[in-house]
């Protein structure tokens, strides 16, 4: 079988893997860097649960082959936390109870950092369009809505 | 005496306020471990072959070429397990793996294990498959019918009508009263026929499990699943080995609601490793969850009804047929008992059928089949309110169960929240607030029955004064947090001092699937009984080292303290210097407690909607939404709201959008999230909580269970607010946008 | 005797809405419904639930029943 060698950084990490051609970055970060906090829900860009950042655009790493991001930045959701200080949007999370699986979880911070490194002072609407595409089945969303707006205002502050 | 009542009412310290949950650190920061997160040395990718036909018989399977294939380890078929023990186990292993014929677009026929996806995905290609297809049938109307293709001949009970095709497995009625009296009392009667579509749980984590299974029958299974001892039971049986040689370990969850109460996969991963030798991880994909994992029922209701002129319900009966795929199930029951659970009645009847189809076999979802009987019930209701002119609300007032009701399904209603909840909603500001044009306010009452169960915990009193708790649920929602409270209220110490781990099937006696809103009920009632026996356990040994009788040292927030002054006048002891002389004293202190838990309680919900049709296109956007549960007494008032909106909003997404669509050659047109669209945070407003509590006289706190009311109200509160929003009666489940657009104008 | 109410689609093996029959716990009082109606019995073999004083019990034998206590027959149930 011919592999690709790709060399990336992953959360600030260089970092060298081997992949198949089919492989997605998805796939990568899973089976080959056991990085299992981004998560697979469809693995056809439906659901959000593996939503990384890629050199500064959100993404879901289910739709991007491995084969193609040689250079690039990676961040994923184990980056978040900066030496065990958690984000904001982490913290605000917990204080809300924005998670009751948690599957959803990981996806969803990523994509709401994604947003407020862009928009800092978002409304609500903006929120719930910005995140339509993070599925999450247990939450009917409402805490994570508050929870995300609640961060941007302390991270403004 | 201190009455049972007053102990309801006390002040909790602990129990009531909101901490952050004891796992959530693990779960934002991306270390928790669902199913597909657990790697073994050595593993096997394990791949299952799916047929895309609906009904047909299996001539032959030809293994051969795939078995040849470098990298495949091993290759099963049904005729690769042995006979097992009851019909029920069986249906499920056959769930799994067909037997002799191929049941449902999606049935798998055998399974590969490979070193890697890609050679497990070839192999499936080169095995040969060869097919007699059968006519079939996937509606439930049309299946019930002599001379519609049959799916499983044998199941029908004893009690069933020859008028109906072998497909009618099951029937049962209940009901009380004379019909025709009450509709002859009645000002207006109404007949109506409503449809429901079936709809999945949605968890956003696929099925997973990692399986390693030995010669002499030693296993060990890691899945996600909502009840590991019951994975235990099923794999153990199928596989033909005693129960204590198989340790099922529950990963984290990504979502249940339900469907993941049963097995499908972890048979076959345990079957594949046994036979290669190797650990043996199976994931499925989305397309699979949705084709071979267990949606809910489809149905098909006729309600008659009818009201006086001052808004009594006279009489009322429904006939509610369910069609729960290719194996019979007993979701009917269900439906037929909570359809009229709401209403005191004098005259009722409910009937209920379950019917087979060429669909996947239905797992449970929610308050399973409580949604489509309640949703007919409560469309009929208020049809009848609007066309009496009578408030909907005020007249559910006038007819709700109440203590001392005589229920539809045949007890008597002790203490109920119904009465409060919609009062609740009377006053609210929601009620009265004004609607403009093209919109309209729905309400409907929702009803859950809440179940016990078995269920065991250990408590133990660490030698530095932490406490460790054993249970053996998984955390579905926040379960950890409410149990450590609860344990944290009982001994009278801080909650950070408990740590609450959820066990594998060999370190914990049996408990029940989490399921039936059971899990902050039973389990806590068994953790509150460990920690007095616990206390009791600490009150015996200061006694001793006091030098008096047990009866004369009470425990007191955290501390053992003489009785009363005749008992001594010693210093008051800590939990953590008890603990600290546990060695000296005796040993390790410990409680445990186990359980069946009964007299959960039921549970009661009214839903108030507005919503906006858009008379161009048929969208409908819901504007307001606010729910009204009694939740006992809410142990962590956030997971509670949180069960309460995330309830509501499937509840929405089935009213509005989901639906299983099936083409005409009985095949799954939507298996994916693109097609089979569940709510999104730009479909939704906010969704307002008001909490009730009103103590449940089972539970030493007042707990009730309250996971699954909230997804029963939305149907008929949403249908309700369309058909006043368009002045258009609908029947049928779900309103998208096409099917509002051409009743809106169809009318003009 | 207690007075157990059967359920509507079981009443054809019982003849009626309600039946006496001998017991002082759930599992006496199965018995002897199966006993004296052996029409009742593949619904009981398949599982019931006995709502006692309006508190539903799925299993359970040993739950005590008084003469005058309400015993409802139901399904046995399973959930979500
Ligand atoms: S797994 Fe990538 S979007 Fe669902
Ligand atoms: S918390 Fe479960 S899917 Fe979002």
């Amino acid at each position: 079988m011919n592999k690709i060698r790709v060399g990336v950084s992953v959360n600030n990490d260089k970092i060298e893997f081997l992949c198949s051609p089919e492989d997605t970055v998805l796939d990568v970060l899973r089976d080959n860097l056991r990085l299992t906090g981004t998560k697979e829900g469809c693995g056809t860009g439906d659901c959000g649960a593996c939503s990384i950042i890629l050199d500064d655009k959100l993404v879901c790493s289910c739709l991007v082959l491995a084969g193609e991001v040689e250079g690039s930045e990676i961040s994923t959701i184990e980056g978040m936390a900066i030496d065990g200080k958690l984000h904001p949007l982490q913290q605000n999370f917990l204080k809300h109870a924005a998670l009751q699986c948690g599957i959803c979880t990981p996806g969803i911070l990523i994509a709401a950092k994604a947003l407020l490194e862009r928009n800092p002072d978002p409304t609500e609407t903006e929120v719930r369009y910005w995140l339509a595409g993070n599925l999450c089945r247990c939450t009917g969303y409402d805490k994570i809505i508050r929870a995300v707006m609640d961060a941007a205002a302390e991270m403004r502050s | 005496m201190c009455s049972k009542k007053d102990e309801m009412k006390k002040k909790f310290r602990v129990v009531g306020t909101r901490p952050i949950r004891p796992d959530g650190i693990e779960k934002v920061t991306g270390q928790a471990l669902y199913g597909a997160d657990l790697h073994a040395p050595n593993m096997l990718v394990g791949k299952m072959l799916r047929i895309n036909e609906p009904h047909a018989i299996i001539k032959s399977i030809n293994i051969s070429k795939a078995q040849k294939l470098p990298g495949v380890k091993a290759i099963i078929t049904f005729q690769d397990f042995m006979e097992v023990s009851t019909n029920k186990t069986n249906d499920i292993l056959e769930n799994c793996l067909a037997n002799k014929k191929v049941l449902y677009d999606g049935h798998a026929v055998a399974a590969v294990a490979a070193i890697n996806s890609e050679i497990a995905k070839k192999a499936l290609d080169l095995i040969d498959i060869e097919l007699e297809m059968l006519p079939f049938v996937v509606d439930v109307d049309t299946a019930m019918q002599k001379g519609s293709p049959v799916v499983q001949l044998g199941r029908k009970h004893e009690n069933v009508s020859d008028d109906f095709s072998d497909n009618v497995t099951s029937f049962c009625s209940f009901g009380h009263g004379i019909l025709e009296d009450g509709y002859k009392n009645a000002a207006k009667v109404i007949e109506r026929s409503f449809k429901t579509p079936s709809v999945h749980q949605g968890y956003i984590e696929p099925h997973a499990c990692l399986a390693s299974m030995t010669a002499d029958g030693r296993s060990d299974l890691w899945c996600c699943t909502q009840g590991q001892y019951n994975v235990r039971a099923i794999c153990a049986d199928i596989m033909g080995i005693e129960e204590s040689k198989l340790r099922v370990t529950a990963s984290e969850i990504g979502g249940g609601f339900g469907g993941k109460t049963t097995v499908f996969i972890e048979p076959i991963a345990l079957a594949l490793s046994l036979k290669a030798g190797h650990p043996v991880k199976i994931v499925m994909t989305r397309e699979e969850v949705f084709k071979a994992t267990g949606p809910t029922v489809s149905s098909s209701i006729d309600i008659k009804m009818g009201m006086s002129k001052l808004g009594i319900i006279t009489a009322a009966h429904a006939v509610i047929r369910y069609e729960g795929g290719a194996f019979p199930n007993e979701t009917y029951e269900l439906g037929a008992q909570s359809a009229f659970a709401a209403y005191d009645l004098k005259a009722v009847k409910s009937e209920g059928y379950n019917v087979l189809t060429n669909r996947p076999a239905q797992a449970a979802y929610r308050a399973p089949g409580a949604p489509q009987a309640i949703f007919a019930v409560e469309s009929a209701v208020d049809e009848l309110c609007e066309q009496l002119n009578l408030d909907p609300l005020e007249t559910r007032l006038k007819n709700a169960a109440k203590k001392g009701t005589k229920a539809s399904y045949g007890p008597t209603f002790d203490e109920i929240g119904l009465i409060a909840t919609l009062e609740s909603a009377k006053k609210h500001p929601h009620y009265a607030a004004p609607l403009a044009q093209n919109q309209g306010r729905g309400i409907s009452c929702g009803f859950w029955f809440n179940f016990g169960g078995n269920t065991c915990v250990s408590l133990n009193i660490n030698f530095d004064g932490t406490v460790g708790i054993i249970e053996g649920n998984p955390d579905i929602g926040g379960s950890r947090a409410s149990i450590s409270q609860m344990a944290a209220e009982e001994l009278g110490i801080p909650l950070e001092r408990i740590r609450t781990v959820i066990a594998d099937t060999n370190s914990l006696g049996h408990n029940d699937v989490t399921d039936g809103s059971r899990v902050t009920f039973s389990v806590g009632l068994a953790t509150i009984k460990a920690a007095k026996a616990a206390k009791k356990e600490m009150c015996k040994r200061v006694a001793k080292l006091w030098k008096i009788h047990e009866d004369a040292v009470i425990w007191k927030d955290g501390y053992v303290l003489p009785a009363g002054p005749n008992a001594g006048d010693q210093e008051p002891l800590s939990l953590k210097e008890i603990a600290a002389m546990s060695a000296q004293t005796g040993g390790p202190i410990a409680g445990h407690h186990e359980v069946n838990a009964e007299g959960a309680g039921v549970s009661f919900g009214v839903h108030l909607v507005d919503v906006e049709v858009d008379p161009e296109t048929g969208q409908t956007k819901i504007l307001r939404y606010t729910v009204f549960q009694d939740a006992g007494k809410a142990v962590h008032p956030s997971y509670v709201e949180g069960q309460m909106q995330g309830g509501s909003v499937q509840g929405i997404g089935w009213a509005l959008n989901e639906e299983y669509i099936y083409d005409s050659s009985g095949k799954l047109q939507n298996s994916g999230f693109l097609d089979y669209r569940i709510p999104v945070a730009s479909d939704l407003p906010m969704i307002e909580p008001v909490i009730l509590e009103i103590p449940n006289p089972g539970h030493p706190y007042g707990v009730r269970g309250v996971g699954e009311t909230s997804i029963v109200p939305p149907l008929a509160a949403i249908c309700n607010a369309v058909s006043r929003a368009t002045n258009i009666r609908f029947t049928e489940l779900p309103l998208s946008p096409p099917k509002v657009l051409s009743a809106i104008l169809g009318k003009e | 005797m207690v007075k157990v109410k059967i359920w509507g689609s079981l009443v054809e093996a019982t003849g009626f809405e309600y039946v006496n029959v001998e017991g002082t716990n759930f599992i006496e009082l199965l018995e002897n419904l199966q006993l004296k109606y052996p029409g009742l019995r593949p619904q009981i073999q398949r599982g019931v639930s006995l709502a006692i004083d309006g508190k539903i019990y799925k299993e359970s034998w040993f739950t005590p029943i008084r003469k005058d206590s309400e015993v409802v027959l139901m399904p046995f149930m399973i959930g979500g």
